[in-house]
């Protein structure tokens, strides 16, 4: 128990990091809306990309069950969500509150350590991904898309696919003198948005570019939503699991090493 | 050009119910260095604002350059030079940059600018600096940089709002050394202010402005001469003095006392004889000291209130 | 020989992107490659597989002309959300433009022409990009470039019009969430409007950026309807005439008052 309570700090409810999350939910308080609307982008998503372009395309055959479009597709939009959101958080806001607003000098004035304003902010990013993941579901489970009773581990998959792309956003920002240096988090985010067997299957690349794309993170998250909430379950996804932790617990390592550099210097 | 080069008559700014300016008059000669010296809020930028042409008046008259700015706004601005309380450099070019972008502003063409550009970079003392991004300047270098663009276009007057605020002392001097070079070259200077030793340091002239409205006017020599006396006595008393007690015991030796929070102020025509008077009587004062009288006193007395305040 | 005031203010913008360009060349030209192999191509294999064509049109020729008005959309609704209110408030530089002879109206207008031409050189790119992926099937479709720059002036006039009037920035998550995204995913860029719920259907022609799109279309197919595209064309100079009507008002009231 000490021993994931060590990987995953930020579970140890009421300890300090979550001082940074509090004041984050009474900066929010403010523009409640803002955060109602985030439940809309991935909706909007599924109605067009499910629902409209799904009725050009027809079924699809995954893992030997013919589902439709939206069935496929949904899963995916799920993952992107997670990422999104929890790279937006980590990099552009991190980065915003950490050079413009000097949110945290007055942070660290208080008996709060770096370590606890990088695991705080994760913590946050991952409790408002869990909100937007759990309406999400919901709305497959509307709309017939969980398939499996699998699927309620599709929550958790989620928050997954958030810790991995946050410890690599979080220890990527602690790289970024400006915001020019964010066309880099763009340049990474698009192609891993629209080629991680999101919008169409892998059998669509040939196999040179199918091993590239096994090999990208978005991909992993993918595969393991699309498996669970369709019922496709095989051992395999245990290393797709693996890889989204260890891309989680490598970044924010490397991130609070440098995080202290940071604000601290 | 004859005649003033601006001039207010009953110059009013309301915004909805607020007067920030309330009916004020006044004229700036060629030349001259004119101050409007008062306490935040008292209606300084409003009445700047409104002389820049970027500001509609609500009631009174304005005239500037001989024109009106209600009509004439865009050939007024093209002859003046404006420096704002507040930075509004172009973040996004270089020091280099601002000048050539603002010049075209003002429709100059680009070899002129550039000469331009390059003396006025030399006046302000940042030659050094031309390919600098202006976010790393110093306070004091964006202001001198906010100068230099307000004079790319030659101007024939110049507006300066709270030139030296939030500057170190170093800055604050070799700001007001370029602003009387400027004035010795002939601009017109006016600005606003809330300093009286940079009051006293560049204008000519000046009027002091209280809750929207000019309540003197005169050069700072005579201000001084017409409201305050020679000189001034401060007397600081001790923590558990009787105040009230001490403040009327010092009546007797002042044509007036002005009685401050933390020092009893007597305005005197011979600061050592009433020092002297005051201490070998005996009142409970901690330290006494003489001074000149100052457009601080003036302000003091016009109004009861401190400039800082 | 006088400089109109309204190039005096696009000499600035384009000092800037000619700083930045660099910077931009992964949007502006690999991004649009991008999102055609992964929409166009990928996604239209299983489109053709399916359902052949998409009203009588490849499923690549007709999402390309889709993403290059969403895209020129997208640019001009950011550019005229945060730039704008920066400029009157937070780094103020718009203080300084109107304290020389510009007026606050041809700031504005300046300020939508540049976003225009900002869209058009991207538009340009796309267009290269689309028809060197065999995507552009008209020779017509070189007048999807001022389609795409029309569809992102209709834009920014009346959205930089609103964000001179705001005091912070909390509503431009909003519009970019609830207004530009769903008229990124429900107007005729992904898929026929015709596919809509019935009930939802006329309002697409509420959306500037359906006119965009099918005027795009129009060019980059080579098929169309006069009628139709002057509909769309006097739309669209309705949009930006709309928000100069406005944004000349707001932007004095906001910038010297």
């Amino acid at each position: 128990m000490t021993a994931t309570l060590r990987i995953l700090p930020f579970l140890r409810w009421g300890h300090r990091p979550w001082r940074l999350v509090e004041r984050n939910v009474l900066a929010y308080r403010r523009v409640w809306y803002i955060f109602l609307s985030g439940f809309a982008e991935p909706l909007f998503f599924l109605l067009s990309i499910g629902i409209g372009v799904g009725k050009l395309v027809g079924d699809l055959d995954v893992g030997g069950h013919l589902v439709p479009y939206r069935t496929f597709v949904a899963p995916g939009l799920l993952a992107i969500a997670a990422m999104n959101g929890s790279l937006l958080d980590t990099t552009f806001n991190f980065f915003f509150k950490m050079k413009y607003t000097h949110t945290y000098d007055g942070v660290l004035a208080a008996p709060l350590t770096p370590r606890d304003v990088a695991t705080g902010e994760i913590t946050w990013a991952l409790l408002r991904g869990t909100i937007y993941s759990a309406a999400f579901l919901v709305t497959m489970l509307l709309f017939g898309d969980l398939r499996s009773w699998w699927s309620v581990l599709a929550l958790p998959g989620a928050v997954l696919i958030g810790y991995g792309f946050a410890g690599v956003g979080l220890a990527a920002t602690t790289y970024m003198r400006s915001f020019v240096d964010f066309d880099y988090v763009n340049m990474a985010m698009i192609p891993l948005f629209l080629f991680s067997a999101t919008f169409f299957p892998l059998a669509r690349y040939d196999a040179g570019l199918q091993t590239v794309i096994r090999l990208t993170p978005l991909y992993q998250g993918v595969v393991l939503e699309r498996s669970l909430v369709i019922g496709d379950l095989n051992w395999t996804l245990l290393l797709h699991a693996a890889y989204l932790l260890a891309m989680g617990l490598i970044g924010l390592r490397v991130a609070s090493r440098r995080i202290g550099l940071l604000l601290q210097p | 050009m004859a005649g003033p080069m601006i001039e207010a008559h009953a110059l009013t700014k309301r915004f909805g119910s607020f007067v920030a300016v309330d009916g004020i008059d006044f004229a700036i000669e060629p030349g001259e260095a004119f101050g409007f010296l008062g306490p935040n809020g008292a209606g300084k930028t409003s009445t700047m604002r409104m002389i820049g042409c970027v500001s509609p008046r609500s009631g009174g008259e304005l005239s500037v350059l001989g024109l009106d700015p209600a009509h004439d706004g865009p050939q007024i601005r093209a002859r003046l030079g404006v420096v704002p309380q507040e930075d509004n450099l172009d973040t996004e070019l270089t020091v280099w940059d601002n000048l050539m972008i603002y010049g075209r502003y003002f429709d100059l063409p680009r070899r002129e600018i550039r000469e331009r550009a390059a003396e006025l970079l030399e006046f302000v003392q940042l030659s050094d600096r031309r390919d600098s991004r202006v976010d790393p300047l110093s306070g004091g270098m964006k202001r001198r940089l906010t100068i230099a663009r307000s004079l790319i276009n030659r101007p024939e007057v110049l507006l300066l709002d709270e030139p030296t605020t939030g500057l170190d002392p170093q800055a604050r001097h070799l700001l007001w050394d370029r602003l009387y070079q400027l004035k010795r070259s002939g601009v017109t200077l006016v600005l606003t202010t809330h300093y009286m030793d940079e009051a006293e340091q560049l204008c000519d002239r000046l009027v002091i402005m209280d809750n929207a409205r000019i309540v003197a006017e005169g050069s700072p020599r005579q201000l001084i001469a017409d409201n305050v006396t020679r000189e001034v006595v401060e007397v600081r008393l001790g923590i558990d003095a009787d105040t009230a007690a001490e403040v009327a015991a010092l009546k007797q030796y002042g044509d007036r006392i002005e009685a401050l929070a933390d020092r009893v102020l007597v305005y005197t025509d011979d600061g050592d004889a009433t020092a002297g008077a005051v201490t070998s009587d005996g009142i409970g004062a901690v330290s006494v000291l003489v001074r000149r009288a100052s457009l601080e006193d003036v302000f003091l007395i016009l109004t009861g209130r401190s400039l800082e305040d | 020989m006088s400089t109109p005031a309204l190039v005096r203010v696009v000499e600035r913008e384009a000092r800037v992107y000619a700083r930045l360009w660099r910077g931009l060349a992964f949007s502006t030209f690999v991004q649009p490659a991008l999102y055609l192999g992964a929409m166009g191509i990928g996604l239209g294999g299983l489109v053709k597989a399916h359902s052949g064509s998409v009203d009588g049109l490849t499923y690549l020729d007709f999402v390309a002309p889709g993403l290059l008005v969403a895209s020129a959309m997208q640019l001009a609704a950011s550019e005229s959300m945060w730039p704008v209110l920066g400029g009157a408030k937070w780094m103020r530089q718009f203080h300084g433009v109107v304290a020389t002879p510009i007026r606050p109206g041809e700031l504005y207008g300046g300020f939508v022409l540049w976003t225009a031409i900002h869209a058009m050189l991207g538009s340009a790119a796309f267009v290269l990009v689309a028809a060197l992926l065999g995507a552009v099937p008209s020779a017509w479709g070189i007048l999807a470039i001022p389609a795409a720059a029309l569809c992102a002036a209709a834009f920014c006039g009346p959205i930089a019009a609103f964000s001179i009037t705001q005091e912070s920035d909390v509503s431009f998550p909003m519009i970019m969430r609830l207004g530009v995204l769903p008229l990124f995913l429900f107007s005729g860029t992904f898929f026929p409007i015709s596919q809509l719920p019935s009930g939802l259907r006329p309002l697409a022609v509420f959306s500037p950026l359906w006119h965009g799109v099918e005027l795009a279309r129009a060019a980059t197919t080579g098929h169309f309807d006069v009628a139709a595209v002057v509909t769309h064309v006097a739309v669209l100079v309705a949009c930006v005439a709309a928000g100069a009507f406005a944004g000349v008002r707001t932007f004095t009231k906001r910038l010297s008052s």
